[in-house]
């Protein structure tokens, strides 16, 4: 998911074309007070007239509790944004709020229940309500961790290590999973520390996460060859999706493959490695069959 | 020394025999750090001359006083590769009463060797020469002030002007070889304090580029030379400085490595990029008409296997054997790609004058394969259009246009669409780019363009390709 500022029209025109899987266009911390309104004009007529193609596209709105908030969720809601991300969410009730918001907006254009929420979590009440969060809605498509704001909520700094993130980051994965929708990493803001990032989208990717949130093109090849399953790991998968096919359609429950018992862990997750394959567009969906 | 030529600047133009109307000479080497145009220009205006004709290899920023020489009568015509900045301006407004000829470099090469343009006395500037007129672009004394590496484009004119005057600021004992011109083609040498600004004369360290874009372009533009059959041990490749360009040779240097191939040569302005590849041994020998930075210009003068060469060796489209006939790849840059993927290098797309042919007709007539990079749209400005403004290079030699929205290739060659398209990459009908910039921008009005020719654009076979009329505010 790469952050795109809602004031920027250059960088807004052609986003997609680096192949983010979503963009997210800011209206909240890149846009200064001056320019709220303007920004919110731009976005409304980018998602309105430019073609990203099959690009997720998500806006993050200013809190309801701002002058500006409302009059986001009526601008994008009525462009047809696919998510709206609420930043800084603490409460369940805050994302309720947020429904009934994109309700009111949804009922006056007909289109109601297609506006998706992401919640961001950026403080210690946030990552406490985690899993309340997750379930506000069945909106609720993903929650994705701020670490700014929450490390500075902590009274800590971040660290190249990231041990200060370690409980958010497992509460959010952890939580997401709970209730069956995605969860999304915080950004990497040094572009010249490549190599760190790289170690970090590892980290989080062992953690669990869907994905990662990025501020600059040049990472997206970075997290993409992380989450990008290997051709082993796609061989193997399809070794052990095939073996279940042929066993379902003898009857069987249990499976070997290469002499080894699989089941249903084993299963999903080379369900899900292959799901990521056709993702990254190594594998077509003919070939995942 | 005996047989000395050294003489102040006013007597070696009183010597050369100069006269009103005749055409003087200069070349570009020291680019945006260029002092000589200006230099003898003014010193030609202060001994009374008139109605001259100024031939340059190119033309930028730094020549704007030339304005005021045309105002006052000094200088009536101009020939050049390009011009740019307050100059170019200017003259795209209507300053001059005779078009100015654009020419590309193996144009301009072949126009002198044939006699097409005739140079009565050339200026050329040196950054190191002896008495006797061997010059070079770069020193081997310790009191070395600039340094431009090769003096290709110089060297037509050193070899076939009437009269040769060799300015230099660094005067080093005889003899002053190897040799870029040869004292038996200079009448006189002139010492002065600086031939140029070596600060912008040759850029230090290259950075890479961090542009998004320009590494999008530049990956894409890799594929299509990996991927276009001719990427094989002993292929040939120039590219040019954009941002774009030298981010692809990173990327070529990667594969090159992977499946363990090597070029035999690099053609053209060299950079810092192509001589870390030659360096490598990944490349045999670098081909060079003009050093892009210090450390081309630092490899021409240590390295013998970095070899240079004259504009007529390097591009010329008459002389059989000049290196662009051994081309096989070569990416360029664009202002704009029209969908018959005619390209336009030399005129903005508000109708002034901002750019240079280079060598962009000549290397994209003569290689197997002409790669464009072209953003397609360049903030609100659409790169790829229905019809170029003004016509530079003719589509026919252009073979592939990589943009960010997706790769076009010329139906010439339908062989390379196949071959791209079975790589997996993202080939597009070009007139589905243009389409796709026009819904994304609009059509832009129509330029306000007046009755007045400012400029002549000459095919490199002498022909004329279009003409520029001057803009109107």
């Amino acid at each position: 998911m790469m952050f795109v500022p809602g004031n920027n029209p250059g960088m807004m025109a052609d986003a997609h074309i680096y192949g983010p899987d979503s963009i997210m266009l800011d209206l909240e911390d890149s846009v200064t007070m001056a320019e709220k309104d303007a920004a919110r004009l731009l976005v409304h007529n980018a998602l309105k007239t430019i073609d990203y193609g099959n690009t997720e596209m998500v806006v993050r709105i200013n809190p309801l509790n701002t002058p500006y908030g409302k009059k986001d969720v009526e601008a994008v809601v009525k462009a047809g944004v696919d998510v709206i991300r609420m930043p800084k969410t603490e409460t369940a009730q805050e994302v309720r709020e947020l429904e009934a918001e994109i309700l009111k907006v949804e009922q006056e254009i007909g289109r109601v229940g297609e506006t998706r929420i992401m919640a961001a979590i950026e403080s210690a009440l946030g990552i406490v309500n985690a899993y309340a969060i997750a379930t506000a809605s069945p909106r609720m498509m993903g929650i994705a961790l701020g670490a700014e704001d929450y490390s500075a909520n902590l009274k800590t700094n971040r660290t190249p290590g990231g041990a200060e993130l370690l409980l958010a980051r497992e509460q959010i994965v952890v939580a997401a999973r709970a209730a069956g929708i995605c969860c999304f990493d915080t950004v990497y803001s040094n572009l010249d520390d490549m190599e760190t990032f790289r170690k970090e989208v590892e980290l989080i990717k062992t953690l669990g996460f869907d994905g990662k949130s990025i501020i600059n093109p040049r990472q997206i090849e970075v997290v993409n060859s992380v989450f990008t399953p290997t051709e082993k790991e796609i061989t193997k998968a399809r070794a052990v999706v095939a073996a279940i096919k042929e066993a379902q359609a003898k009857g069987s429950g249990v499976i070997a493959v290469n002499g080894k018992m699989v089941d249903r862990p084993v299963v999903l997750r080379a369900e899900r490695t292959i799901a990521l394959a056709v993702a990254a567009g190594v594998i077509s969906e003919e070939e995942a069959l | 020394m005996r047989n000395s030529k050294l003489v102040t600047l006013e007597e070696a133009i009183k010597r050369s025999g100069l006269q009103n109307g005749m055409t003087i000479s200069f070349h570009h080497h020291f680019r945006g750090g260029d002092k000589v145009v200006n230099m003898v220009v003014d010193k030609l205006a202060e001994m009374g001359f008139k109605d001259l004709k100024l031939a340059a290899s190119s033309l930028s920023d730094v020549h704007a006083p030339l304005i005021d020489h045309i105002k006052n009568g000094v200088i009536t015509g101009i020939s050049t590769s390009g011009l740019r900045g307050a100059l170019a301006d200017a003259i795209s407004h209507g300053l001059m009463k005779e078009p100015v000829v654009f020419r590309s470099h193996g144009g301009r090469g072949s126009a002198i060797a044939n006699g097409e343009l005739k140079i009565d006395v050339a200026f050329l500037g040196a950054s190191s020469a002896d008495e006797l007129g061997n010059a070079c672009g770069y020193s081997r004394s310790e009191n070395a002030k600039s340094i431009c590496g090769s003096l290709g484009y110089a060297l037509p004119d050193a070899r076939y002007a009437k009269h040769v005057v060799v300015i230099t600021d660094d005067l080093v004992e005889y003899p002053n070889m190897p040799m870029s011109i040869h004292a038996a083609d200079v009448e006189s040498v002139v010492v002065v304090d600086s031939v140029g600004d070596s600060s912008k004369i040759a850029a230090g360290a290259i950075r890479d580029s961090k542009n998004p874009r320009d590494i999008l372009l530049a990956k894409q533009a890799a594929k299509v030379i990996i991927n276009s059959g001719l990427f094989v041990d002993g292929f040939s490749i120039q590219t040019g400085t954009g941002g774009a360009s030298l981010a692809a040779v990173k990327y070529i240097r990667e594969e090159m490595i992977n499946r363990g191939i090597k070029a035999s040569f690099a053609l053209g302005g060299i950079t810092a990029h192509m001589v870390k590849l030659h360096e490598e041994g990944l490349i045999g020998k670098l081909i060079d008409v003009q050093s892009f930075d210090k450390v081309a210009a630092e490899s021409i003068k240590n390295d013998p296997t970095h070899q240079e060469v004259s504009a007529v060796e390097y591009a010329s489209g008459q002389h059989l054997g000049s290196a662009t006939h051994a081309l096989d790849i070569v990416i360029l840059s664009a202002l704009e790609v029209d969908t018959d993927f005619n390209v336009n290098v030399l005129v903005g797309s508000d109708g002034i004058i901002r750019g240079a042919i280079g060598g962009h007709q000549d290397t994209a007539a003569d290689s197997a394969l002409s790669i464009i990079v072209c953003p397609l749209l360049r903030g609100r400005i659409p790169c790829v259009v229905p019809h170029v403004t003004t016509l530079i290079t003719p589509g026919k030699s252009v073979d592939v246009v990589v943009t960010e929205y997706g790769i076009a290739v010329n139906p010439g060659r339908p062989e390379i669409a196949e071959k791209l398209k079975a790589a997996g990459l993202h080939v597009v009908d070009i007139k589905e780019l243009a389409a796709k910039a026009s819904s994304i921008i609009g059509t832009p009005d129509p330029l306000p363009f007046g009755d007045k020719v400012v400029g002549i654009v000459m095919n490199r076979d002498g022909s004329v390709l279009d003409k520029i009329h001057n803009i109107v505010e």
